[in-house]
């Protein structure tokens, strides 16, 4: 453990990170985001899904900076006299669960049929690559809205908000399969026609386990950065899902459903209950995305 | 002795075709490089079998259509009486026949996994087939095979990168060793180290065939290193066997006059002070290769049917040839 600390403080990618100040924001300000998110139950000032802790005495308080603001409340409250710290990091909470999720599906789906795209060729390649390239020609955000419109028709009304974050990850996670399955199939390419893959193919080793042990491992460098890119863009499909209206239910609520709840009141004057979920939103998916082109930069040697 | 490895008109031929949705809007035709045509050939148990010629001849070809990275467009390749199969078949007497055949590549950077700790590598032959399954007794023979090729057990806790050029031919060899195959084809294996290290693999290499009796196509267009671990030799030109014969009759006298120009163009083996002379010409397109004899255009010796006709394979002084000149000349005399 202490061995492998000393080996990242000591590698071209650490140093390269101490270089870059904005890098270094951006991990700070990532870091502030995942942990406030994840440990919104311990961190958060309130919990403002329970209904003892909330009271309408509070409601629409303005943040602590403005008259009549109250320093039990930072940020402000919304309407029913929810902390509205609590609601986004609670809310950052259910955003980024369905972004990693769906990032972790798209790259197993991706991963999975780059690799027997590259590898096996032939049909089944031409098959998935067309695949691939209509998909591409339409907007994630279309196909995403296709398949959670096609998961509100199929399951009954009742379940629908039970099931809301498993159907907006499988919609998200089936749209974003198509940059690993492409980056992933040229990598095996060019690691099939590598002599240590023939070796392992006189030796008589089967197929599927060359692909696993062989191919794969030395395929996967790209897709750290994809994957890490795909997470800022699977928050926003999300948000952008659940501003539609077609995403997480209020019951259970993300960055997006709170934005979308909270612009109704903007122009009474209540601008804390969309603006501060809509920054916290912004500064998530810069910071993760500065990470990634950091990320993808650092990794590639050709750019040094 | 009978033959151990057999070619019997062995083809094998690229489709270097343009897409098909090109083929179609530009009306081209199909297109086929033949890397190897015809080509027949036997080596014995035990023997070393050389392929030399210039680069592209398709000596890589043949070496991988008889370990079943290719399939022989026509032809028939056994090895001990069995047909090779392809590589990706999975039946049983093909996994079986793959275990005494190996191969070791010409690039000892592009030929080991990266990721791969070195013992791994060398245990993948023996876990493959399941030649041992008991961990310990794996990781002695592994030590063992590491002894065989002069690096020491400890040398298997380490990757790739960790060693030289040599050290990893010499990881390749074990590996290729490690399923006790019969017959082994090198492909080069020495091309890509320098001087010094080439004598100790090939040292190597030949102590190894004494120990465990192997039988080995050995590829190379060194013909100095060539000379020094086959006993008998096969030249390429264009795809085809244009001279095979003993290894001191092929150098000694040879008769095809493209064997004689690649002679001419080492130092002389004997030193006899003869001056070289270096290869005149260049090798013809293989996609649009002259008609007749393949070597007319290059052929000090060419004469009238040798741009229409071409010449087979047959015996002359104790070797086979395919060359007019040299079928006359016997014919005569
Ligand atoms: N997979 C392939 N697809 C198309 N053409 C190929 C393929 N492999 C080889 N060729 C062609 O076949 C011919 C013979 O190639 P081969 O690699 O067997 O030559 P070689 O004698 O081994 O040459 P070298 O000494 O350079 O290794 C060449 O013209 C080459 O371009
Ligand atoms: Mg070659």
């Amino acid at each position: 453990m202490m061995q492998a600390l000393a080996r990242l403080l000591d590698s071209d990618l650490w140093w390269s990170f101490k270089r870059s100040p904005l890098t270094v924001a951006a991990a700070i300000a990532a870091f502030l985001c995942i942990a406030g998110a994840v440990f919104a139950p311990w961190l958060a000032p309130h919990n403002p899904y329970d209904l003892a802790q909330i009271s309408l005495m509070n409601s629409n308080l303005p943040p602590v900076f403005q008259k009549g603001g109250s320093s039990e409340f930072l940020l402000g409250t919304d309407q029913q006299g929810r902390d509205i710290l609590s609601t986004i990091m609670y809310g950052s909470r259910v955003s980024l669960l369905v972004a990693v999720c769906a990032t972790v599906m798209s790259m197993l789906i991706g991963v999975t049929l780059g690799l027997v795209a590259g590898y096996v060729g032939g049909r089944v390649e031409s098959f998935i690559m067309r695949v691939a390239d209509i998909q591409l020609s339409f907007p994630a955000i279309l196909i995403a809205l296709l398949i959670s419109g096609i998961g509100r028709t199929v399951l009954p009304r009742e379940m629908q908000d039970q099931l809301a974050l498993y159907v907006i990850i499988l919609s998200i996670g089936l749209t974003g399969w198509v940059q690993y399955a492409r980056t992933v199939r040229g990598s095996t390419l060019v690691e099939k026609n590598k002599e240590y893959v023939q070796a392992a193919r006189v030796i008589g080793v089967p197929s599927f386990r060359i692909m696993l042990f062989h191919v794969l491992p030395n395929a996967l460098g790209p897709v750290l950065v994809i994957a890490t890119l795909g997470v800022a863009s699977a928050i926003l499909t999300e948000a952008t899902l659940s501003f539609l209206g077609v995403g997480m239910p209020p019951t259970q609520p993300s960055l997006g459903t709170l934005i979308n709840e909270g612009q109704n009141y903007l122009f009474s004057g209540e601008w804390w209950i969309t603006i501060f979920p809509g920054i916290a939103l912004i500064v998530m998916v810069i910071s993760v995305n500065l990470l990634g082109d950091w990320l993808r930069d650092a990794l590639n040697p050709k750019l040094r | 002795m009978s033959a151990f490895v057999k070619l019997e008109h062995v083809s094998k031929a690229f489709d270097v075709s343009p897409p098909w949705l090109n083929r179609v809007l530009e009306r081209k035709p199909r297109v086929f490089l033949h890397a190897v045509s015809d080509v027949s050939f036997e080596i014995r148990r035990g023997e070393t079998l050389a392929l030399v010629g210039e680069s592209g001849c398709g000596k890589s070809t043949v070496a991988r259509l008889i370990v079943g990275l290719y399939k022989a467009t026509s032809g028939r390749i056994t090895i001990d009486g069995q047909d090779m199969r392809s590589a990706d078949d999975t039946s049983e007497a093909a996994r079986a026949l793959r275990r005494r055949v190996q191969m070791i590549f010409q690039d000892p950077y592009a030929s080991l996994n990266p990721r791969w700790r070195v013992a791994d590598i060398i245990a993948e032959p023996i876990r493959t087939h399941r030649l041992i399954t008991d961990r310990a007794a794996i990781e002695r023979r592994v030590a063992e095979l590491l002894g065989c090729v002069k690096l020491t057990a400890k040398d298997g806790e380490k990757y790739p990168h960790q060693f030289s050029g040599g050290q990893r031919q010499r990881i390749s060899i074990a590996r290729a060793l490690a399923s006790n195959p019969e017959f082994l084809i090198c492909d080069e294996p020495t091309s890509a180290l320098d001087v010094s290290v080439q004598a100790q693999v090939l040292n190597l290499m030949r102590d190894l065939q004494r120990e465990m009796g192997l039988t080995y196509l050995f590829i190379s267009h060194n013909l100095q290193v060539v000379h020094h671990v086959s006993d008998r030799i096969g030249v390429m030109y264009l795809g085809r066997l244009v001279e095979i014969g003993d290894k001191r009759q092929v150098f000694g006298a040879p008769e095809h006059p493209y064997t004689r120009m690649l002679l001419d163009a080492i130092p002389d083996l004997k030193m006899t002070g003869k001056a070289r002379t270096p290869v005149a010409g260049e090798v013809p397109n293989p996609l649009d290769p002259p008609p007749g004899c393949a070597f007319n255009p290059r052929c000090p010796r060419v004469f009238e049917p040798c741009t229409r006709e071409r010449p087979e394979l047959l015996p002359a002084h104790g070797r086979e040839v395919a060359c007019h000149a040299v079928t006359r000349m016997a014919r005569a005399g």
